[in-house]
């Protein structure tokens, strides 16, 4: 706490990200219902309100939110026969359930006291792992043995082809790394500097600026939850591609 | 990695109930490191919470894949292929209209053609029959006309045979006339046939 108290202003920019309890004040167990509960929840009311409710018209010619919840499933629908193929649409309830997650728990941590839970590695370092252990096993049963052609590349010559392979192994596993941490990443990110800058409204001489920042870095914000929603989409989709035709 | 082999200590404890005495002293010790790490660092590295976040994550993954999958997904396919369904066959009921619009065309373009065809026969059937009447009547004019033509040659014919034959009574007459009054006798003969013969050429 003393470290945060600077001078008459108040700087929690981590604070926002605090898993507690929603109920009392106890530990938290696995099973705890805790603000990652809540906001999962929401997220799940969310995704049903916009993909059920909006759609229950069944209507021809779409009303707003039909057409909301049409666009997204063309777009992921779309993205996967484009990248993966026709195979890859098997997958396609699972790649729109995180598409979903990701953009819905994005947009509901933008608002004001929210939590964002997918500004956490364990959660996406879950997704991550999820695409990955999906993807290696998909590779592997659709391909058996052809799916490790894909750390072996046939286009390159043969003196380069073990160090290229050696490469592609490491890529290769270093991929839900990365996924995982892209996404995290971003949302802490963000929340954190908008934090800041709404801590610094308490300076009467800068509060008009901090506000206008806030608002801007809102506005950044909101454009960054969706594009990496649609980033961890489209790359599970290329790594889906992968297990699918594995040669290069 | 610290903190998350001492966050595990206190559970194995907590699950065998004797030592729950013991449990302020142990657990106390890791709560606070825990504590002090969510305060200064980051709370995305706060382990203890880890397990918490992946078991509401797995469950509400389960829920939204349940809803997509069973509900949302199947759904909204069968309303966007209602939709193209639609507009293929919207757009093959207007190919069929079109096609009939040409038909339609086709057809008055046809019945057109004949009734143009049926209005030059009749007027050349009209023609046909005005022009017999025509040459009839003129024929029936020109007969008549010849007709009169004869009939009045052979009037002027009679004419003028009666008029040659006055002028030789006459002639005739006047001769004797003169012959008379000259002194001379009147050969009645002798003067026609003077006379005659004096008037060939003359009349005729």
């Amino acid at each position: 706490m003393a470290a945060s108290e600077e001078g008459g202003l108040v700087f929690h920019p981590m604070d926002q990200f605090i898993v507690k309890p929603l109920f009392g004040d106890g530990p938290v167990h696995w099973y705890t219902v805790t603000n990652v509960t809540l906001w999962m929840f929401l997220a799940v009311v969310a995704i049903t309100l916009l993909l059920v409710v909006g759609t229950r018209g069944r209507a021809i010619v779409p009303n707003r939110t039909q057409s909301i919840a049409e666009l997204g499933y063309g777009m992921v629908h779309k993205m996967i026969e484009d990248i993966a193929g026709k195979e890859g649409l098997k997958f396609f309830p699972y790649i729109m359930t995180l598409f979903m997650f990701i953009v819905f728990s994005n947009m509901l941590g933008l608002i004001p006291m929210a939590f964002t839970t997918t500004s956490h590695i364990a959660v996406t370092a879950v997704l991550a792992v999820a695409v990955f252990v999906t993807v290696t096993v998909v590779g592997f049963v659709k391909n058996g043995a052809h799916f490790l052609e894909l750390f072996w590349v046939k286009s390159a010559p043969l003196a380069l082809r073990p160090v290229l392979a050696v490469i592609e192994v490491i890529s290769y596993f270093v991929r839900p790394l990365s996924h995982s941490i892209r996404l995290a990443g971003n949302m802490i990110a963000g929340h954190a500097v908008i934090k800041v800058f709404a801590g610094f409204a308490a300076i009467a001489l800068v509060s008009p600026l901090s506000v206008v920042a806030v608002t801007a870095m809102y506005g950044f914000e909101v454009l960054v939850g969706f594009i990496q929603a649609y980033v961890f989409t489209i790359l599970t989709c290329v790594y889906l591609k992968d297990a699918l035709h594995p040669s290069h | 990695m610290i903190s998350l082999l001492q966050q595990t200590a206190p559970v194995v404890v907590e699950e065998t109930t004797e030592i729950i005495v013991v449990e302020p002293a142990v657990v106390g010790v890791p709560t606070d490191v825990t504590h002090e790490v969510a305060q200064t660092g980051l709370p995305q590295l706060d382990v203890s919470t880890f397990p918490n976040q992946i078991f509401w994550l797995l469950i509400t993954l389960g829920v939204i894949y349940w809803i997509l999958s069973r509900i949302a997904l199947p759904r909204i396919g069968a309303v966007l292929s209602d939709r193209q369904g639609a507009i293929t066959g919207d757009l093959m009921a207007a190919e069929e209209f079109k096609r009939k619009a040409q038909e339609a065309e086709a057809a008055y373009d046809k019945a057109l053609a004949d009734a143009r065809g049926e209005a030059q026969k009749i007027v050349a059937a009209n023609r046909a029959e005005i022009q017999a009447e025509l040459d009839a009547a003129i024929a029936h004019a020109d007969a008549e006309i010849s007709a009169r033509t004869a009939e009045s040659e052979r009037r002027i014919g009679e004419i003028r045979a009666s008029a040659v034959a006055d002028a030789q009574t006459v002639a005739r007459d006047v001769t004797a006339d003169l012959l008379t009054a000259f002194g001379g006798a009147a050969d009645q003969g002798a003067i026609d046939a003077a006379v005659d013969r004096r008037l060939k050429g003359a009349v005729q």
